[in-house]
């Protein structure tokens, strides 16, 4: 509406920011708020037992969770900021509003993250002999930055899930300490654990090459993640307990809900199945270190990516049809401005737009505005889930699409699927977008956005 | 000047969560201490290669490349952190402005996070194989001529974005990342920022290896501590030069709608800071061994340029975007007045429906309305007033509206709408109280 509507046709905006949000939690988590306590455990234990070998082992962790933090993991955070801003600005620029204060905290904090792991890393070979007990005790205070950082921004994951009493006082703490706040903090440190076991696995199967030293160190680290899965099982239950509860209100009991409860269904099926492989593997490593093989000790570290990335899209998936609930919706339009809209209509109140006034000869460009200002957040015309292929799914691509039917399906369609917003402009608008679904049947056309169309605004 | 209409967007309705006083006081703090870490960073790299490629003839300065190569993977990473800051802030403050820039430029702007990511892996890779390459001393430095080149790109991405954010009257000519290179002013600012960088670097480097911890005499054969002054204060006053030209440039390729007095208040008394300390590096440099003495005076007042530097380019962004903001702040609050009216239309007709007297409402709009408002006098009293007298008595308003009489002396009597019928008047009047009702 106000902002130039920056769109990738072919890949879908949403995977652009899965691809980043995914790879960004998986070190982070992994690496990061895992990670450090691991290294920092494994460093300690070095020193407990005066064993170089623990020390060695637990430097070459670090120093892969070191690169790879400092280079893609750093890059990725900024880079969910770079692109949920791009796709969703308004939702963005809101959070910005309400949470300055935290993320600004979380700067500091983070500021004193990096300058800790670049002490942690660079002096690991310098602080020797007495000075080793205050390098441990650096492992230490980074464990506790890298795990302040999560706890910040988890915050503002869960107030969009569910702002609580922020809706009514919007007040900081009241929307920090939102409903979903602890229960998603309490399963998510110690997952954050496991996975950093887990990527530990792989790294000692790759590369410890003392075979006595690679079995201490599977169980070692088999064991630790078997002492964080409890925790986590618990965390999860509380955290799938806030989790309905909370997007109860908002969800109407319909035909969609069905679908979600058996989408839920496949992926607890599926993470379940992760879980106990993990915990099959573990168990083998904590029991019998000498017999793990190699492959078997880089399974766990490949199906915690695919846990956390099944993880991250459930929790974004069951927020719709919300970006922030209750107030904005994920087409980036404010709840309270849905009765203007619908009155005046979309185009007529739209800064950007190339038509203004609906006419008979224009319907399908004039349709086309509208899909861009209210579909393209979630839609592609045909890429991923793109409309083309919904419309061929509902209604065949054999036979010609009907306009009135797909203009009475958008009317009806956020009480037949939920997740999906209401539709926001008037009328005309409801009408000209079905001209131009329509049309889409015949015209295979792919949608470009401001990045390459730049804008227009049409008097 | 275009004849393009200028945009005028709505703001993001909710408050700040400061005084933007601070908040711009914050930004220009953060984003100082941001850009030194990042020209450490791009300034860093460039001489590393160039003395890595003099070390293919002179020795020494390979060595002198790597011990400078390490102090980059402290520099590269605080220089991301301390970018976080700024970003936050002028997303914060300028949020339309910023977005609708990133909008414009966005494949570009999507295209830093892999860059930045994939230059730091090759600075870490240059870094971590420097002995194992020491035979393929080609290799290894194309490594690292690669992260050049990357760094000598991604600046233009994040200067295209803040000046095209500056000036909305450009906003609807731009189609993509390279027309918003060609506004004019971004090359000059670019060029502006690789001297920055190259100054900044090189008295970092007469610090850094003026540092008596530092082992110049184990680690290099030729090179003497006085040697590598020189080199270093020689690489900063020559691109001071070159700086002498690419700031006029930037200054009279900026448009000029945001150049007020302050601002050029701010600019010129960076550049008369810069003078002295430009002289004093000449006079280290003419000395047979520079002995660094004046390095911290020439540090401070560069700092102190910088500053008004870093000032005077916010003021500008201040000035140039006043009016467009003011605009905003009034297309805004249109907007939420307009938003309001269409809930309480929408919530009434509501309303209405359930209580059955829509027909009420059409004819109090076809009859009434042209003198009766809901809640402001037009001629006649509003509802709210209204359904005051009359709570609880509609016979009341029917029987007045047959044959009114004259009651204020400041308005015209009502004209008599007997001919409507009792049955239609009587609609109207529960019309009446219950809107005058609902918004009193």
């Amino acid at each position: 509406m106000d902002i130039p509507v920056f769109h990738l046709d072919v890949l879908n905006d949403r995977v652009l920011i899965a691809i980043i949000a995914v790879l960004h939690v998986v070190i982070n988590h992994g690496m990061a708020v895992g990670g450090i306590p691991l290294v920092a455990y494994l460093e300690r234990r070095g020193l407990a037992t005066g064993d170089e070998a623990w020390d060695a082992l637990a430097f070459r962790i670090l120093t892969v969770f070191f690169i790879v933090t400092t280079t893609v993991g750093a890059l990725t955070g900024v880079g969910i900021w770079f692109s949920a801003a791009l796709v969703n600005p308004y939702a963005m620029g809101s959070l910005l509003r309400v949470f300055f204060w935290t993320w600004f905290t979380e700067w500091l904090v983070f500021v004193t993250e990096i300058v800790l792991i670049l002490a942690y890393y660079l002096t690991w070979k310098k602080w020797r002999g007495p000075r080793k007990h205050a390098h441990v005790r650096l492992g230490g205070a980074l464990s506790a930055a890298s795990w302040a950082t999560m706890a910040l921004i988890v915050s503002i994951l869960s107030f969009m899930m569910d702002p609580g009493s922020w809706h009514s006082d919007k007040t900081l703490f009241s929307g920090m300490f939102n409903p979903v706040y602890l229960p998603q903090l309490a399963f998510r440190t110690p997952l954050a654990m496991i996975m950093a076991g887990a990527f530990a696995l792989a790294i000692v199967a790759w590369s410890e090459e003392d075979a006595s030293m690679r079995a201490r160190a599977v169980r070692t680290i088999s064991s630790w993640i078997l002492v964080w899965m409890l925790p986590c099982a618990a965390g999860g239950f509380w955290y799938a307990r806030a989790v309905p509860s909370a997007m109860a209100a908002n969800l109407p009991i319909a035909l969609g809900t069905q679908a979600l409860q058996a989408w839920s269904r496949t992926a607890l099926a599926v993470l379940g199945g992760a879980c106990a492989v993990i915990a099959i593997v573990a168990l083998w490593g904590a029991r019998k270190p000498n017999s793990t093989r190699t492959w078997a000790l880089v399974v766990p570290a490949l199906l915690s990516i695919l846990l956390i990335g099944a993880f991250e899209r459930v929790r974004e998936f069951v927020r719709k049809p919300y970006a922030i609930a209750g107030y904005l919706y994920s087409n980036g339009l404010r709840k309270d401005d849905y009765p203007l809209l619908q009155r005046d209509g979309l185009l007529a109140r739209a800064t950007y737009t190339r038509v203004r006034r609906i006419t008979e000869a224009n319907e399908v460009d004039a349709g086309r505005e509208v899909f861009l200002l209210a579909c393209t957040r979630c839609h592609t015309v045909d890429g991923v889930n793109g409309i083309r292929s919904v419309l061929a799914a509902m209604y065949g691509d054999d036979r010609p699409w009907d306009r009135e039917a797909i203009a009475s399906y958008v009317g009806s369609m956020h009480d037949l699927r939920p997740f999906m917003p209401p539709f926001p402009g008037n009328e005309r608008e409801k009408n000209a977008l079905a001209v131009y679904l329509e049309h889409l049947q015949l015209h295979r056309e792919t949608l470009e956005g401001a990045q390459s169309t730049g804008v227009v605004i049409e008097p | 000047m275009s004849l393009e209409p200028m945009p005028v967007p709505r703001d993001i309705p909710l408050p700040l969560p400061a005084n933007p006083h601070w908040l711009e006081f914050l930004l220009v703090v953060a984003f100082v201490a941001h850009i030194l870490f990042v020209n450490l960073m791009v300034g860093g790299s460039i001489l590393v290669l160039a003395f890595e490629i003099r070390g293919l003839r002179e020795p020494d300065y390979d060595r002198l490349a790597r011990a400078l190569a390490s102090t980059i993977t402290v520099n590269k990473s605080l220089a991301v952190v301390m970018g976080v800051a700024p970003l936050l802030l002028i997303n914060l403050l300028y949020t339309i402005h910023f977005y609708t820039a990133n909008a414009l430029t966005g494949m570009a702007w999507i295209l830093l996070v892999p860059t930045i990511a994939v230059t730091f892996l090759l600075l870490y890779l240059h870094q971590y194989t420097w002995d194992r390459f020491r035979n393929l001393k080609w290799a290894h430095i194309s490594i690292l001529g690669l992260a050049v080149a990357l760094f000598l790109v991604i600046p233009l991405v994040f200067l295209a974005n803040v000046n095209l954010m500056m000036f909305p009257e450009r906003w609807t000519s731009v189609h993509g990342f390279l027309s918003a290179l060609a506004l004019p002013n971004v090359l000059p600012r670019y060029l502006h920022f690789l001297c920055a960088s190259l100054i900044l670097t090189s008295l970092f480097g007469v610090g850094y290896f003026w540092r008596a911890r530092f082992p110049v005499e184990q680690m290099f054969h030729s090179l003497t501590r006085p040697r590598l002054r020189r080199t270093f204060y020689a690489i900063a006053f020559v691109v001071s030069l070159a700086q002498f030209i690419a700031g006029p440039l930037v200054l009279v390729t900026i448009p000029s709608k945001g150049l007020a007095a302050p601002v050029l208040t701010a600019i010129f008394t960076g550049v008369f800071l810069a003078i002295p300390a430009v002289w004093m590096i000449w006079k280290e440099l003419s000395m047979e061994e520079p002995d660094g003495k004046r390095l911290p005076m020439i540090a401070g007042l560069l700092a102190l340029t910088v500053l008004c530097m870093a000032s005077g380019r916010h003021m500008y962004r201040g000035v140039a975007l006043a009016e467009h903001k003011r605009e905003m702040r009034m297309a805004t609050e249109r907007w939420a007045e307009d938003s309001a009216q269409a809930a309480y239309e929408k919530t009434l007709g509501q309303e209405r429906a359930a209580h059955g007297i829509g027909e009420g409402q059409a004819l109090f709009q076809s009859t009434c309305s042209a003198c009766h408002g809901v809640d402001r006098r037009i001629v006649g009293p509003p509802l709210t007033e209204i359904a005051r007298i009359y709570a609880g008595n509609p016979d009341g308003i029917v029987t007045w509206a047959r044959a009114p009489g004259k009651k204020r002396p400041d308005t015209p009597q009502m004209p008599a709408f007997a001919s409507l019928g009792d049955p239609k008047l009587r609609k109207i009047a529960d019309y009446m109280l219950e809107t005058g009702a609902i918004r009193q």
